[in-house]
């Protein structure tokens, strides 16, 4: 399936959960949330949660600023 | 002396409320911090790329300061509210310093966009700190739907201008029943000293400390004029006069 994460085009198994995208983009432990289609989705929530075919993910986390 | 800054219940003994953007590397931003004397700092949130982590919540954890997470870059009070949301989720913090802009040219705050942000953040419990034009009407606004501070700018961000309408930011101070911060614009000590002079309760700065030529010492000017402006505030200035007025005794 085909999907966005963090502005990216990435091609994903079907069923991959949000848990597999954070660590596919290699983020850190601590600091990170992520949003799928505009939302955000609870850290507890990220192994039960599948992305969506056409599925918008952004992973963030802090940086220097303001 | 005992004189806390006090938000949302929450006690500062520093008035100094600093950023963490435009610092060469994070050895020159903590020297800068502690030089400060600040205990609440913003951050930005941004996409995790392949450079991995920045390393600046570990820095912040480590010298005690606490995170107060921004929604810069933000254009719109939708996009606004879900960075706000996502820093929540990341920084296990409700406390959010609000930014809309309106273009890059001038980083102004959007009032439109501002307002409706402000609202539905609060509606969504968050302690909201935002960033607003020098408006006494907008600041009234913002403190009564129920904005825990508000942050007029002196004058736009990372100009180092100063601030262009201090009548407006008197007139803001004057009035408002929450903590007034000085936030953007402020290039030297002087202008921060001004600043609490003018009755703010805070100043926000990273530009004139993270870009001096020595940040460190930057840093420490900032604390030393926060301190003073304050303490002349507390004081009671004497009255300008147009004539001179001998201090010593007459012949």
């Amino acid at each position: 399936m085909k999907v966005q994460v963090n502005g990216t085009a990435r091609d994903l198994a079907d069923g991959t959960s949000v848990a597999a995208v954070v660590s596919l983009v290699g983020a850190p432990d601590r600091g990170v949330a992520v949003a799928l289609d505009g939302a955000v989705v609870p850290k507890a929530l990220w192994d039960s949660t599948i992305v969506p075919d056409g599925g918008v993910v952004e992973v963030l986390t802090a940086v220097q600023g303001g | 002396m005992d004189d806390p800054l006090i938000i949302a219940g929450r006690e500062f003994r520093s008035r100094l409320i600093t950023g963490t953007g435009g610092a060469a590397n994070l050895s020159v931003l903590e020297r800068a911090l502690v030089a400060s004397g600040t205990e609440l700092t913003t951050v930005a949130m941004r996409r995790v790329d392949s450079a991995g982590q920045t390393g600046v919540l570990e820095l912040l954890r480590r010298l005690g300061i606490e995170v107060l997470p921004n929604t810069a870059g933000c254009r719109t009070s939708a996009e606004a509210v879900l960075t706000a949301q996502l820093a929540r989720e990341a920084l296990e913090t409700n406390w959010v310093k609000l930014e809309v802009v309106h273009d890059e040219e001038t980083l102004l705050p959007d009032p439109v966009e501002l307002l409706d942000a402000a609202e539905r953040l609060v509606d969504d419990g968050f302690v909201v700190l935002p960033y607003t034009n020098d408006d006494p009407v907008l600041a009234r606004k913002l403190e009564d739907i129920g904005c825990a501070t508000v942050m007029p700018l002196g004058s736009p961000i990372g100009t180092g201008l100063g601030i262009r309408n201090p009548h407006n930011i008197e007139l803001i101070t004057s009035r408002a029943s929450v903590p007034v911060v000085l936030d953007a614009g402020i290039g030297t000590a002087s202008d921060a000293a001004l600043a609490m002079e003018l009755g703010c309760s805070a100043v926000l700065l990273a530009t004139a400390v993270t870009r001096a030529q020595d940040p460190e010492r930057m840093g420490a000017a900032m604390r030393c004029a926060v301190e003073g402006g304050r303490l002349a505030r507390l004081a009671g200035r004497i009255p300008q006069r147009f004539w001179a007025q001998a201090s010593s005794p007459g012949l």
